[in-house]
């Protein structure tokens, strides 16, 4: 229950950091962190206490296995992660080269 | 078990909230390594060694790319200040004090009613999905396949792997764009 | 000026990047059978094509005649995943995604159906998705010299 929690504290910081910070590196830095989080629950959720990685060997019968269906969700949201945060860092650039800058609250005309 | 996953995650926090208060980009991104292999590691404890191969892998080429765009914009410094000096006297800087705050007191207000909803779940370890019963025991009958991920993923969830290859091209043709690489010269 | 990084970086991935290679493209074969699959073998592929680029690094034409080939390969590789869920349709069960051809035994290299052709689709695009969003940004930094 407390690694609930914790995880959730987890994300927690990762939107105090989309919240509070002027900078925009560190915006996208705290939408990558409560991303990490949510992966890190879902296999949480998935844990069965005593069991091993879901994997059929031959030999070896009726097994206590981890459940593979958050496993196999969070593996592809792993990589889609990489893309939106190359994406996210592609628009920080765009907005350096326009602006100068890389503050939001100099960033206020959004024309163009 | 849970003890050394509690203290991973509390490694992971106290990593994080270097990273957002870090003066100096780099150190920033090369702190949200902690937390990138830090996961690595929780993944190998809960027995998911697909997750973790790509988890590692996926976080040496963000910090990659990350590097790379603090090196484009050549921008290594980032200044908060907490308190401004007028005159010679020390003032508070109300807004960053009340933005702190109020970002204090919603993630609390999170937090309670976070608690409140996983009250009825069951506790670490209990098996708590109803579906997955079924793909446990007889997914490699069904499937033939000796890796249960890689039959759920293909086999019995083929159309969710599909729209996430969606999702990887759709973005790829964003970065493309937003880049200007492709689209009108 | 020498492009690249120092003579100890290249004869190293000289040795390395055929080994990370081989292993990412065993990772996605072997994907019913061990830990691994499409996406994570994938991505292990794309590694060993980072490192290249990053350890010779090369002017802007090749890498843009590179990165035309990779945005092309990935393409093709889900059009080819698509036709293989349409082709589940016409063949056996006559379901998207159904599972055709036949389920061996569980452990052997030719079993579990589409699941091996599945796994090599989704890894060459997953690798050639990554390889080409690096070379977007190794693109766009070397024109902005």
């Amino acid at each position: 229950m407390i690694l609930y929690i914790l995880c959730f504290i987890l994300f927690l910081v990762g939107l105090y950091g989309v919240i509070t910070r002027r900078n925009v590196i560190k915006i996208v830095l705290g939408i990558c962190i409560m991303e990490y989080s949510m992966n890190l629950l879902l296999v949480l959720i998935g844990y069965v206490e005593g069991g091993i990685a879901p994997i059929v060997v031959k030999g070896v019968e009726d097994t206590n296995f981890v459940d593979p269906l958050p496993q196999a969700m969070v593996l592809t949201v792993i990589v889609i992660g990489l893309a939106t945060t190359a994406m996210l860092l592609a628009i920080a650039i765009r907005v350096y080269k326009k602006h100068g800058t890389f503050d939001i609250r100099e960033i206020k005309n959004l024309k163009g | 078990m849970e003890v050394l996953l509690a203290i991973i995650i509390i490694l992971m926090i106290a990593g994080s909230i270097y990273t957002l208060h870090a003066r100096d980009l780099l150190s920033a991104v090369i702190s949200y390594g902690i937390t990138g292999f830090g996961l690595v590691i929780c993944f190998l404890l809960l027995r998911a060694p697909d997750l973790a191969i790509a988890q590692i892998v996926v976080e040496i080429i963000t910090l990659i790319i990350m590097i790379a765009v603090i090196r484009i914009s050549v921008r290594e410094d980032l200044t908060e200040r907490s308190t401004i000096r007028v005159a010679g006297v020390r003032y508070i800087n109300m807004r960053s004090v009340s933005f702190f705050v109020a970002g204090i007191v919603f993630m609390a207000a999170l937090l309670f009613f976070f608690i409140q909803a996983t009250a009825l779940l069951d506790p670490f370890g209990v098996h708590s999905i109803r579906m997955a019963a079924a793909y446990m025991e007889q997914g490699a009958g069904l499937t033939g396949s000796a890796n249960l991920v890689a039959g759920v993923l293909f086999d019995f969830r083929a159309y969710d792997t599909l729209g996430e290859a969606t999702i990887l091209i759709t973005a790829v043709i964003g970065i493309l764009t937003v880049l200007r690489l492709k689209g009108r010269k | 000026m020498e492009r690249g990084m120092t003579s100890i970086v290249k004869t190293t991935t000289r040795l390395i990047c055929g080994v990370v290679f081989i292993f990412g493209l065993y990772l996605i074969v072997h994907g019913h059978l061990s830990p691994g699959g499409g996406f994570a073998g994938g991505t292990v592929m794309a590694g060993a094509f980072i490192l290249l680029v990053l350890a010779f690094g090369d002017d802007i034409r090749h890498l843009r005649i590179i990165e035309e080939g990779s945005s092309t390969l990935e393409n093709l590789a889900i059009l080819l995943f698509l036709l293989l869920g349409v082709s589940g349709m016409a063949i056996g069960a006559g379901v998207f995604f159904g599972n055709y051809l036949e389920t061996g035994q569980a452990g052997d290299l030719l079993s579990a159906g589409i699941i091996p052709v599945g796994n090599i689709l989704i890894g060459i695009e997953v690798a050639a998705a990554l390889f080409t969003v690096f070379l977007a940004f190794v693109i766009f930094k070397e024109e902005e010299q």
